[in-house]
Parts: C-alpha cells; sequence; structure tokens
C-alpha cells in the first residue's frame, strides 16, 4: 500500500472523533425530529436549540453512581459494553470516505464488515446473560436470535452485490459502481431486491425500531442493559448510535455508490482539472455524508412509522420472507453475471 | 487567596450540575390517576422534552428522578421502597399529587398517608390530579434545587449563592403580579449563612 502509515494514523483518528461527535449529533438529531414529528419542540433549553442536550446526558452518566448486580458476573458484566463499543468503532475502517481515503483496503473488507457485525452479537448476549437478571437474559436471546436469523439475509445480500462487482473489497464495489453513466450504475438500480433486504435486515442488525424487540421496554424494562446504569449504560447507548451511524454508511456505500457524485463522469468530462483534486476528494466526502445523513433520517421515519413486530412475526419475515427472497435474488444475479457480464 | 472560597470544587459542581439538572430521566411510577396527568406531561402539549426529560427510563438502574404519581397502598409500598433502592445514585423524588403526598383523600386503613413515610420526597405537587404544567414546574424546582447542590458542605455553608439562569427561573404570583422567583427564594434557609 503506497499511503504512508502516519497519514493513515491521523485519518484513523479523526475518524475515530468523527464517529464519536456524530454519535452525540445524532442523539440530538434524534429528539428533534422525534419531536418535529409528534409536533413538539423537543429540547431547546441547554444550549443553542437544544444542541448541548447530549454533551449534558454523557457528563450525567459519568456522574452517576456504577451499579452491578452482586450475582452478576462482574468480568463479562464490564466486558460487554466495550465490546460494543470497540465493535461499533471499528467498522468505519473499512469505509472509504472518498476516492483513496480509506483506512483498511486489504481485498476482503466485506467479509471483515460482516465478521463484525456477526461479533456485535456477542456484546448483547454477554451483558444479557452477565446480569443475571430475567429481564436481561429475554433480552438477550431475543436479540441471538434475531440477528443470527437476519444476518443470513443480510449476507445473501451482500453476496449479490459481490456478485457484481466481482470483488470482495469495498472500494472496487463503490468504484464499479461508477460504471453505467450517471446513477444507473448504482447497486440500488442493478440490484432493487437485494438493496430492499439489506435495508430491512440493516434495521433488524441496529436492533432498531420496528425490530427493537430485544429492548422492547414495555415488555422487558430495558433488554439486555437493564442491570446497567451510568457510563456503562452510555456506552451501550454510544454503541448503538454508532452502529446506526455505520450501518447508514454501509447501506449508502454498498448500494447507494458510496462517494460517487451523481453524474460524476459527465461533471469531470466537463471540468477535467477537476480528477484527482483535493476539491473533489471534499465534494466526494460532502455526498457520502449526505447519503448517509438520509439513511440516519431514514431509521427515525421509520421508528416513528411503524409498531414493533411480534416474535412470531419477527422470526416469519426472517425465515419466510427475506431469506426466500435473497436466495431467488442471488440465483437471478449469478445467472446474470454469468450470461450476460461474462 | 481565601481559602473559603472554594474555587475549584464551585467549578466541578458548575458543570456537574448542570449535567445533572439538564438530564433528568424520570422514571415514572404511576399508581393512579395522576399517571394520566403525567403521560400528558411527557406528550405534544406540555412536552417535558423541552427540558431534556422525555427519556422516560423503565429500568431504575438508569432512571434519575422518581415520580410517584397516585395513592400508594402499603403493599405496593414495598415494591416502591425497592424500586426507590435500586435506582442509582444521585437521584430525586417528586410526590404527585395530594394522593401521594398526604394520602388525600383515602384517609382508610389501606394507604399510606403521604409517601415521605417511606421515601425522601424532593417536591410535593398539590392537586387532585395536578395539572401537567404543574408538574414541569415541580421538575424545574427540582433542577433549581440541583444547580444550588454543593458537593463540600463547607461550600455549602459558606459559598457563594448562586443565581438562578433566568429562563428557568419559577414565575411566582406576587401581590403585584406575576414575576420571576428569586434565586434565594428556594434555597434551605434552615443553614445560616456566615
Amino acid at each position: 500500500m503506497d499511503v504512508p502509515y502516519w497519514l493513515l494514523a491521523i485519518i484513523a483518528f479523526g475518524v475515530i472523533n468523527f464517529m464519536l461527535i456524530s454519535a452525540s449529533v445524532l442523539v440530538y438529531a434524534e429528539r428533534k425530529v422525534s419531536g418535529y414529528m409528534q409536533n413538539r419542540p423537543g429540547p431547546n433549553r441547554v444550549g443553542p436549540g437544544g444542541f448541548l442536550q447530549p454533551f449534558a446526558d454523557v457528563f450525567k452518566l459519568m456522574f452517576k453512581e456504577d451499579i452491578a448486580p452482586r450475582s452478576a458476573s462482574s468480568f463479562v458484566h464490564s466486558l460487554a459494553p466495550a465490546v460494543m463499543v470497540v465493535i461499533a468503532m471499528t467498522v468505519p475502517a473499512m469505509i472509504p470516505f472518498a476516492r483513496g481515503v480509506v483506512i483498511v483496503d486489504n481485498g476482503v473488507t466485506v467479509l471483515i464488515i460482516l465478521a463484525l457485525t456477526s461479533v456485535s452479537v456477542y456484546g448483547v448476549t454477554m451483558a444479557g446473560w452477565s446480569s443475571n437478571s430475567k429481564f436481561s437474559l429475554l433480552g438477550g436471546l431475543r436479540s441471538s436470535a434475531q440477528m443470527i436469523s437476519y444476518e443470513l439475509s443480510m449476507g445473501l445480500a451482500v453476496v449479490s452485490v459481490v456478485l457484481l462487482a466481482g470483488s470482495l473489497s469495498v472500494v472496487e464495489i463503490v468504484e464499479d459502481q461508477a460504471r453505467g453513466g450517471a446513477i444507473l450504475g448504482w447497486n440500488v438500480f442493478r440490484n432493487p431486491l437485494g438493496a430492499l433486504i439489506f435495508v430491512i435486515t440493516a434495521f433488524a442488525e441496529t436492533n432498531r425500531a420496528p425490530f427493537d424487540l430485544p429492548e422492547a421496554e414495555q415488555e422487558l424494562v430495558g433488554g439486555y442493559h437493564t442491570e446497567y446504569s451510568g457510563m456503562k449504560f452510555g456506552m451501550f447507548f454510544l454503541a448503538e448510535y454508532v452502529n446506526w451511524f455505520v450501518a447508514s454508511f454501509v447501506i449508502a456505500t454498498l448500494f447507494f455508490g458510496g462517494y460517487l457524485l451523481p453524474f460524476e463522469p459527465q461533471i469531470l468530462a466537463a471540468y477535467p482539472g477537476l480528477d484527482g483534486s483535493v476539491l473533489l476528494g471534499l465534494l466526494q466526502a460532502l455526498t457520502l455524508l449526505l447519503k448517509v445523513s438520509f439513511f440516519a433520517f431514514l431509521f427515525i421515519w421509520v421508528r416513528w412509522t411503524l409498531p414493533r413486530f411480534k416474535y412470531n412475526q419477527l422470526m416469519t419475515i426472517g425465515w419466510k420472507v427475506l431469506l426466500p427472497t435473497a436466495l431467488v435474488n442471488v440465483l437471478l444475479i449469478a445467472l446474470v453475471v454469468v450470461l450476460f457480464m461474462g | 487567596m481565601d481559602p473559603n472560597s472554594g474555587y475549584l470544587t464551585t467549578t466541578v459542581d458548575a458543570v456537574v450540575n448542570w449535567a445533572r439538572s439538564n438530564s433528568l430521566m424520570p422514571m415514572p411510577m404511576g399508581l393512579a390517576c395522576c399517571a394520566i396527568e403525567m403521560m400528558a406531561f411527557a406528550g405534544p402539549k406540555y412536552d417535558v422534552a423541552r427540558f431534556g426529560s422525555e427519556a422516560m427510563r423503565f429500568s431504575p438502574r438508569q432512571a434519575d428522578l422518581m415520580i410517584v404519581a397516585g395513592w400508594c397502598s402499603y403493599k405496593m409500598a414495598h415494591a416502591i421502597r425497592r424500586v426507590w433502592d435500586q435506582m442509582a445514585d444521585p437521584k430525586w423524588c417528586i410526590a404527585m399529587g395530594a394522593c401521594a403526598s398526604s394520602g388525600g383523600m383515602h384517609r382508610c386503613y389501606g394507604v399510606v398517608q403521604g409517601i415521605d413515610n417511606f421515601l425522601p420526597v424532593d417536591v410535593y405537587i398539590p392537586g387532585c390530579p395536578p395539572r401537567p404544567d404543574a408538574v414541569i414546574h415541580a421538575l424545574m424546582d427540582i433542577q433549581e434545587k440541583i444547580r444550588n447542590q454543593y458537593s463540600i458542605k463547607q461550600d455549602y455553608a459558606f459559598g457563594p449563592q448562586r443565581a438562578s439562569p433566568k429562563d428557568t427561573a419559577p414565575l411566582m404570583v406576587t401581590s403585584s403580579g406575576i414575576q420571576q422567583a428569586e434565586p434565594d427564594v428556594l434555597r434551605d434557609h434552615s443553614v445560616e449563612q456566615p
């Protein structure tokens, strides 16, 4: 790799801080957008327009008592939130933010993203098991069942993308979407069924509504983090919001052209000096951020639109609807690749 | 420098109190009809989210503020006390309505005559049931109380009196009309000022 390590370190530092800040912005955005959707103003007392609300929350959680139940397995009880945050913060390393601006590109980054999302089940399951509380355990069990069921469909949706691009590298998948003119090369147009399945399973993987059964407040008090207080609870909170943001990044990257500008070939033909310049990189990063903001908004939108699924409905959708559809989709894409693109 | 000025601790206090007072997560302990008014207090018309308190935590571990809404039987008192003990410090309590404050009209063998028999109550709200704006007023009183907290006893007794932020000072009806309360009005006057 021709990028020097010190530059990579700087980018990695920037990305981690960006994720931390964006988590607070997302907390604010969710509370504010939820407020507007319910015709109320939302937080507006702390800082300008209530913007410092998430910071007040974080400071309060830091100075709150940390309780571990006496019967809890103390090591695992402390390990679980750390696992969640570390995994949530690792995935952005595989996301290209502009052409050439990516921390890891070793050719199998798609596999690494899938593996990391699978490992994040362990954080939830450990939290549920180690608390030694029935609500936590039920939340953890539901979470592991849900995430394993939906991971299959998610993997198959990703396989269809990999087949189209002929590569397991996220960077090459993005570059592959540059073919086909303006925006028609994006995978959402070449592979709409796969995009739909991936978006649905991304909601399930991040435990967001309507798939928020692991922390269903009406049934399970707080789900897997019922017994967590103080900053350990804050870390679950942080991991949840970073996961949500990262899921938006992955959706935008795999299916909506990633950092590619709409009409990029035409723009480059009109302004040849732009190719390879810093300005193009900034425009690409801005484009990615706009796409990601839309999907982050979609998560809130769906949360206040759809009620939560029942457990049997969740399993029915996962195994009887999404999985067969994803299988057929992979078969169709494979046939198209063999017959027409070979 | 004056050893009693307590410069560092007051500064840390200011940050911590700011954070705590602006993100009180309520633990809704809805026992009776007051709970319906408590729902309105979180709903669109009265919107407690403005004060950063819309995140109702149903797990006592994550809650800061217990709102006991409604009359409390002797049987329920044990459960409430247990939930209170499970809450992580620092924590505050609001007794909402006449029944929670004093037993109200339930002057009978089965009802606890005021939850302060077994809970340290910070703010009592009169009313049967109180309007949601009265609950918001109680929340603002708690915020006021938190802003005047000191982590060191010496500061509490001899430290400078903190002015309350203007927009959160409660409105009071006085002989000269409605005006904002003085910062001193909610202070604990049992401690002598030097």
